[in-house]
């Protein structure tokens, strides 16, 4: 068993006629949480949704606790222990949270204990367990799309940009929910914009742009070098802060 | 602590589920405002029991379109072909049950016309399969091809009646039992209507339940709204959608078989003539909401009944004028379904 959870060899895709990824190589190291950050438009979903199966990669390979994904079809990907948090999270408006969470599932019954230490994370999910899923505040569908990655275990969690569009004091509950889900060892590849919240959570980094990794490394090392984030990033963490 | 007592929150502060009731009210309000329209109070019954009789036909066989439609984003403009399969297939159970039909045992007769219904079923089930396989498979995602394709195989298959049972409509005796009227005070309701109407209430009964409490039924809804989600969680969306529209196939048999006893004649073109009524039920309902095609089913009979009565010259295009006020006031339908 290697020490990567996920690796991406070479990884192209196309979408139509677009040409978004050119051979992107990184790994995620098992246990640990990854970020992965870029501009707007640097690839970075394309990338999650390669991993998934949802985009086809049209080269390269992509390799999941030593085995190859790369042509498998989504739901045998997410079968074999990777979930998934698209950017728009994916939740079921019409139906209630207690049937999104039903159906992620996927083993029968939903773990009791799990469940109470889900609702640990994420109060409000007990309190609106009746409700449509369409009816909660965007940073509830949120924790709603996270929690239904976490019903139950996985080995690999993907969530593209947790806390987009989320107020300030979400954003903080979320983070804490990071780093309690981090403290079970599980893996997660994290795509965020928000530099604050990458800080504190990431273990490793890898910076993508014009749909390639332009560097990889410690998040420690990137958020201490200001110079490296003006040159990867556009802009410094400190104005984040 | 269990999924169920883990609800046990503060019920008290929680927000009340909002039920969208005003496109379900629009049955009664309509029915009642007919009434002085109509003038006679038997004969509103008389006409109300037929169009909830129709409406539940319409309902069966619309319900596996809008489903189809809703899970894959497929055009079957050929999903006719079951409901005219269905009425023809029931001939299969007839013959052998000659007497049960000529028999006035209404027991007996509701045991013929179930048995019709189990052969079509069967029969327009494994049709919906190969269908699917043979014509659907080859052009998802291709709006354009698919209406084409499926309405080439609408033709087929029609020819396919003809070379099988012959051109000429074939009259189809309704067993003995279900003639006549059931009669209270001045109203007189056919006893066939007043079946069509428990059938197809019990069928949606059925229906909502396998929706709303069974996993399938969840995977389902949720299939409608995010399909890519629904295979992201790990399920196989493609394998549902071959079930749903078997489902929706044995369904439309259901309805032909009830559509042709109705009629009491089998066309090959019955399938036809009824689909632009279908898909007028499913766009008012909201593409992929059953619920929705519940209630449209049920606007488009009541419509279509009262209209015919007091307005006859306007009857042939009163599905089509509810259409467009519904869709004035609702542009998605009366009960859209969220979609990605």
């Amino acid at each position: 068993m290697s020490d990567a959870m996920l690796r991406l060899e070479g990884v192209h895709t196309h979408i139509g006629r677009y040409h978004i990824l050119h051979g992107v190589d990184f790994t995620v190291p098992r246990g640990q949480l990854t970020m992965l950050l870029g501009r707007n438009g640097a690839g970075k979903t394309t990338t999650l949704r390669t991993i998934m199966g949802l985009w086809q990669a049209s080269k390269g390979r992509v390799i999941f606790d030593d085995r190859d994904i790369t042509a498998l079809p989504t739901p045998d990907i997410a079968c074999s222990g990777i979930a998934y948090v698209p950017e728009n999270m994916g939740i079921f408006a019409d139906l209630t949270v207690r049937e999104n969470m039903i159906l992620a599932a996927r083993e029968g019954e939903i773990d009791p204990h799990r469940l109470k230490w889900i609702f640990g994370l994420f109060p409000a999910l007990e309190k609106f367990w009746s409700l449509a899923a369409g009816s909660l505040s965007g940073g509830q569908k949120q924790m709603l799309a996270i929690a239904r990655a976490i019903v139950e275990p996985r080995q690999l969690l993907l969530i593209d940009e947790p806390t987009k569009g989320l107020a300030p004091a979400i954003i903080m509950n979320m983070i804490q929910a990071f780093k309690e889900l981090k403290s079970t060892g599980v893996t997660i590849l994290l795509v965020e914009q928000n530099f604050l919240a990458a800080k504190m959570l990431g273990d490793t980094v890898a910076v993508m742009d014009d749909g390639r990794i332009v560097h990889r490394g410690e998040m420690a090392e990137l958020a201490e070098d200001k110079v490296l984030q003006q040159k990867l990033l556009g802009l410094s963490m400190d104005a984040h802060q | 602590m269990t999924v169920a007592t883990a609800t046990a929150a503060d019920n008290a502060t929680l927000p009340k589920v909002k039920i969208d009731w005003l496109p379900a009210m629009l049955v009664p309000i309509l029915a009642l405002a007919a009434l002085p329209l109509v003038g006679s109070f038997s004969t509103w019954v008389t006409l109300t029991v037929a169009a909830l009789a129709m409406g539940m036909m319409i309902f069966l066989m619309a319900s596996g379109l809008t489903l189809v439609f809703g899970l894959m984003d497929v055009l079957n403009f050929g999903h006719g072909v079951f409901i005219s399969f269905g009425a023809y297939v029931s001939l299969i159970a007839l013959g052998p049950l000659a007497g049960w039909v000529a028999s006035d045992n209404i027991g007996l007769n509701i045991l013929v016309l179930l048995a019709c219904i189990a052969v079509a079923m069967l029969v327009t089930g494994g049709l919906g399969w190969a269908f699917e396989r043979i014509v659907i498979r080859p052009v998802y995602g291709q709006h354009l091809k698919q209406i084409l394709i499926t309405m080439g195989g609408m033709i087929v298959a029609e020819q396919m009646i003809h070379v099988i049972w012959g051109a000429s409509p074939i009259p189809l005796r309704l067993p003995e039992g279900l003639r006549g009227a059931i009669v209270i005070g001045d109203a007189a309701m056919e006893r066939y209507r007043v079946i069509a109407v428990v059938l197809g209430l019990l069928v949606f009964g059925a229906m909502h339940v396998m929706l709303n409490r069974t996993k399938i039924g969840l995977l389902i809804r949720a299939g409608v709204e995010n399909a890519e989600m629904v295979e992201a969680l790990g399920y196989r969306i493609r394998r549902l959608f071959v079930g749903v529209f078997i489902a929706g196939s044995a369904l439309a048999g259901l309805g032909g078989v009830l559509w042709a006893f109705y009629r009491q004649t089998l066309t090959a073109g019955m399938g036809m003539e009824v689909n632009v009524l279908i898909f007028i039920v499913i766009i008012i309902g909201g593409l992929g909401s059953v619920g929705g095609c519940f209630v449209g089913a049920l606007l488009v009979a009541l419509v279509a009944n009262y209209t015919g009565f007091l307005v006859p010259k306007l009857a042939l295009g009163s599905s089509i004028m509810l259409m467009v006020l519904i869709l004035l006031w609702r542009p998605q339908g009366l009960y859209p379904v969220a979609k990605r």
